[in-house]
């Protein structure tokens, strides 16, 4: 039925230009038959009456004036199914594990469609990762978008890998199951996370998306796409709760501007395009729960950001979408601390929704911000140091001085193993603000510090 | 002249579809593909129109049919807009959910307001009235605490021929001009085109929000406009949230253009809670929210700060104060400037089209203090959001926004993390009301006021230059006298201008309690400065306890009675430290 045209006019980059056409629909998949017998797929980026501009997914090599090219009439789809649980697929979502293709139970668009902001639920749940600064300071929820804002030898992928393991919801003996993304890494990298899911059982609960660095770039694409529309079936459809773990951004974003060149279009700062907010938002916002469905979607998107530049586009706008950021620090990592991650430029929007009486204890929020004070106030004062000296400080200062390294070493360190509960995360937080002197604890409110500080404790125990 | 027209697609690039054989207008709306999508007209070029289309184009294909409407982008204005939820093009999301689910499927055209509700109407003109544009032909109670007033569109007038009283639907006739003009509760208007008043005024009545920093110290005048810039983390939308709450506008409208998801959910579950402080009914009664998250169709977000401001002007056009907060202004100028991209428009600074200033300065021009058509006066203030790319000031549209605002609420990222709320800095923050805004202040709060305020701006700029001294020297080797000047800075800075935008008291300050409590930390101070002087040892100052009561003052339902006892307290201790305060 489909007809196959041999009247490509031009080729640049991963373009290519095909006139004569009967119409073809923006958006439509395309195939490529080349001279030598093989196949690449592809995109339609702009479609007229005289010319159809398409974006092949493999890269343009090999494929010549003469080569054949298929519309097959449908935009991009994704068959899913519950069969995708444990396989693994390459980047435009065939298998590459030697098991069979996937029987598909549905067939759904890899766009997506926006959520109704009026569908969206406001509650929410705490995910517990079992790392302190995460569940203490930076509460993750179910529905949430938090990155991991990072640099190129920081230990990121080893944090993603401890949170997909060890994520849970309190109360709830469910598992999350795992979708996960990978663009742009290296072979080694895809390695390192394949062995981990293998010897911990977790890809018995995930779906895993390959693209590696010396695969097509533009085929990077589509693989969040397909992703997150593999969640999305499993979240909706099976009412099952996703995490889905996209590494490495900036490498989709890499692709973006180069499609973009190709393109010759008017490039926005450092020559992305003008609408990579846009780009981005399509992905990100794609996380969510939703009031009438029991399953949800959580992102934890990866970025190695160049130069550690936060106001470089990827980190920038990323920012501007997601729902706080967590900080992997240099600083921190080259003390040897893991996992490195700075509270202090961190935030978690939703902690809200996921903290309290309800979810996790009455004393969250104030612990959280007691650590918080107390730990910058720390920070400083190691610059004030650096210039008078330590004599020059006060008793007080002094406290606070050790306060921040007591924290980091206890609080921010642990094991890569370790999963420490968020009750356990609470106490540690107390036993270390309990070695400040208590009229530093001024944001603390009375009744809280009463009920929680060990010193009163002691003495309600006596 | 409301002729439609047949054509068909020539080429489709995103939401950038060319179409041929209508002739329409610039800015007509046209209906897209076998979808029936809706687009705007936004270039003509020979017998080709170029058509910004408000919804995905996904399969779209050349040749498939369109469909010319004859007529401009609308909104519908009429009962039923206060409470309502709608995209960027006025569909009401609560029914787009209950129509196509979950998610936003493509192809639905809803109306902005319900067909089948009734309204209560009661009518104040009679048979023979004369009436113009503008003019008020009776009123519907449409939410308890707001009386919405039907008026006459602004383009038509005429002599009442028969006008009726009793319950009717948005679209039913309520009565007739001489001429056969058909009267209803609700008219359209075409989004891009301001409103007509008679004129515009100055702005002399602060618009009160409840937040300490922007009343006391940059205050913006109801008609006037603000601008918050900050980059990601700063707070752009808490403070944005927090003005569209306590702000003592009697209409707000909201317009979450190009942000998340979840944050228009907070607004959407927060808002019903919440109690207006002047009339304790919920928030959600005098709102109305436009919500076109990030990931909705693109061009329908650049339209929702059109349809945002145009039920603004509605409202205004009652005789209201109505407040507008657009958050953020940048996700619109990207829109503008994807847009323009795929137009393949010479692009300006950063890829942005050479005329964002001129749109951005024409949307903030509709704001303003108004002599209205009917003899009424009404307002509109203007409260935009910036998201600075890379939180750099330097940035086209934050400079953009710049040129036109009257109040700048700087948000720095510095002050954000070290978790000083609102981040509002106030040494680069200014309000160019001061001047116009200052009668009402000796008349309405103090004679004072301006003192305090001065005293206040001069104290933190002090506070900035010794700190400078600090952080090369510690702050052990300033004279004493500095040492407790930084201190008093501290408390304006802690006590006063940080607060708690999730305390459900600290949350809202009313501009009395503003007042007392700038009043009582400066008379602290002074008191302190006399001690000093006294020869009271600077260690015994800072060891008072009373500081730290009246840091926790503001947190009290009943303040006015703690901040007495504050003050009780206070005087207790300067008099065992043998000073006699106050």
């Amino acid at each position: 039925m489909t007809k196959e045209y041999h009247t490509i006019t031009d080729i640049a980059g991963p373009l290519i230009f095909v006139e004569k056409t009967e119409p073809i629909g923006f958006g439509e998949l395309v195939n490529i038959m080349l001279p030598d017998g093989s196949m690449k797929r592809g995109q339609v980026l702009d479609t007229s009456s005289d010319i159809v501009v398409v974006q092949v997914f493999e890269g343009t090599a090999g494929i010549d004036k003469e080569s054949g090219v298929c519309f097959l009439g449908e935009t991009i789809k994704l068959s899913v199914s519950l069969g995708m649980l444990g396989r693994i697929l390459d980047g435009s979502g065939e298998p590459i594990d030697g098991g069979p293709k996937i029987v598909p139970d549905e067939r759904m668009d890899i766009n997506g469609s926006a959520i109704n902001p009026w569908a969206r639920d406001s509650e929410s749940q705490f995910i517990q990762t079992g790392i302190s600064t995460i569940d203490g300071l930076l509460t993750l929820v179910r529905g949430q978008k938090l990155p991991l804002f990072s640099g190129s030898g920081l230990p990121h992928n080893e944090i993603a890998l401890q949170i997909a393991r060890q994520a849970k919801v309190k109360g709830e003996g469910e598992e999350f199951a795992v979708v996960f993304a990978a663009m742009g890494i290296t072979n080694e990298e895809a390695q390192y996370f394949m062995k981990d899911f293998e010897r911990t059982g977790a890809l018995k609960r995930a779906v895993v998306f390959l693209n590696l660095a010396d695969d097509p770039a533009v085929e990077r694409l589509i693989t969040p796409r397909l992703a997150l529309t593999a969640a999305e079936y499993l979240a909706y459809t099976h009412d099952m709760h996703i995490l889905v773990i996209l590494t490495d951004m900036t490498n989709y974003a890499e692709s973006l501007r180069e499609i973009s060149a190709a393109r010759e279009e008017v490039p926005g700062r450092r020559g992305y395009p003008g609408y990579m907010y846009t780009d981005l938002a399509t992905i990100y916002e794609r996380a969510g729960k939703i009031k009438n469905k029991k399953g949800s979607i959580t992102q934890i998107p990866i970025l190695s950001i160049p130069g550690d530049d936060w106001t470089h586009p990827v980190a920038d706008l990323t920012g501007y979408i997601t729902e706080g950021q967590i900080a992997i620090s240099r600083e921190l990592h080259r003390k040897g601390i893991y996992p490195p991650i700075n509270p202090l430029p961190s935030l978690s929007r939703l902690m809200g929704r996921g903290i309290g009486e309800k979810n996790t204890r009455g004393d969250h929020r104030a612990v959280e911000q007691g650590l918080y004070a107390a730990y910058a106030e720390g920070r400083d004062l190691r610059g004030l140091v650096a210039i008078v000296g330590k004599d020059a400080l006060s008793e007080r200062d002094n406290r606070f001085l050790m306060f921040a390294d007591v924290f980091e070493d206890r609080y921010i360190r642990q094991g890569r193993d370790e999963d420490r509960s968020i009750e356990q995360t609470l106490e540690l937080g107390w036993e270390l603000l309990a070695t400040l002197p208590e009229s530093a604890l001024t944001r603390i409110d009375r009744r809280i510090l009463e009920k929680y500080h060990p010193a009163y404790r002691k003495k309600h125990s006596k | 002249m409301m002729k439609t027209a047949k054509g068909e697609i020539y080429r489709v690039a995103g939401p950038v579809v060319t179409v041929t054989g209508i002739r329409p207008r610039m800015y007509d709306v046209v209906f897209v593909g076998h979808l029936n999508l809706m687009g705007e007209v936004i270039q003509i070029r020979n017998d080709k129109s170029v058509i910004q289309v408000y919804e995905d184009t996904s399969g779209v294909k050349p040749g498939e049919p369109v469909t010319a409407s004859g007529s401009p982008l609308m909104v519908e204005l009429g009962p039923g807009l206060l409470t309502s939820i709608y995209d960027g093009i006025q569909r009401p999301l609560p029914v787009l959910n209950k129509k196509m689910g979950d998610f936003i499927s493509r192809g639905l055209s809803e109306p902005g307001l319900d067909r089948s509700k009734k309204w209560k109407f009661e009518s104040a003109v009679k048979k023979g009235s004369k009436v113009v544009g503008g003019s008020i032909l009776g009123a519907v109670q449409e939410t308890k605490n707001t009386e919405h007033r039907i008026l006459v569109p602004p383009t038509t007038s005429g002599t009442i021929e028969d006008i009726a009283d009793g319950k009717f639907c948005v679209e039913e006739p309520i009565g007739h001009l001489t001429d056969g003009t058909v009267l209803s509760l609700m008219h359209r208007w075409p989004m891009r085109v301001p409103r007509p008043v008679i004129d515009k005024l100055m702005p002399d009545i602060p618009l009160i929000t409840g937040q300490r920093i922007c009343d006391t110290l940059f205050p913006v005048a109801k008609g006037g406009t603000a601008c918050i810039p900050g980059g990601f983390g700063t707070g752009k939308t808490v403070m944005q949230h927090q003005l569209a709450k306590w702000s003592d506008a009697e209409i707000v409208v909201y317009i979450g253009c190009g942000e998340r998801g979840n944050e228009m959910t907070e607004v959407l579950t927060e808002f019903p809670k919440l109690k207006d402080p002047r009339t304790g009914a919920p928030l959600m009664e005098r709102t109305v929210l436009i919500a076109n998250t990030s990931n909705m169709p693109v061009a329908a977000r650049e339209a929702s700060v059109y349809t945002g401001i145009t039920i603004a002007e509605y409202y205004r056009d009652m005789g209201y104060g109505v407040s507008l907060m657009a958050d953020s202004t940048s996700r619109w100028a990207e829109a503008m400037r994807e847009i323009s991209s795929r137009l393949e428009e010479m692009p300006g600074e950063e890829g942005y089209p050479a005329y964002l200033s001129a749109k951005l300065a024409a949307f903030y021009e509709r704001s303003g203090r108004a002599h209205l058509l009917n003899g009424k006066e009404g307002s509109i203030t203007i409260i935009g959001a910036v998201s600075p790319a890379g939180a750099d000031f330097s940035e086209p549209i934050t400079q953009n926004t710049l040129r036109m605002v009257k109040v700048f609420w700087a948000l720095d990222s510095k002050l954000a993390q070290r978790r000083h709320f609102p981040a509002i800095n106030w040494l680069t923050s200014y309000s160019l009301y001061m001047n116009t805004l200052e009668p009402w202040f000796d008349r309405e709060v103090s004679t004072d006021w301006k003192m305090l305020r001065m005293k206040t701006m001069e104290l933190l700029q002090k506070e900035a230059e010794l700190s400078e001294i600090v952080q090369l020297v510690g702050s052990d080797s300033l004279p004493e006298h500095d040492q407790l000047t930084l201190e008093i800075a501290r408390y304006i800075r802690e006590i006063f201008l940080q607060q708690h935008a999730y305390h459900e008291v600290d949350s809202y300050c009313s501009i009395q309690k503003q007042y007392s409590l700038l009043r009582t930390i400066h008379e602290y101070g002074a008191a302190c400065y006399d001690a000093l002087e006294k020869g009271v040892l600077l260690t015994d100052i800072f060891k008072m306890k009373s500081s730290g009561l009246l840091a926790k003052a503001k947190f009290e339902l009943d303040f006015d009675h703690e901040l007495e006892k504050v003050v009780a307290e206070m005087k207790k201790e300067f008099k065992s430290l043998g000073v006699e305060a106050m």
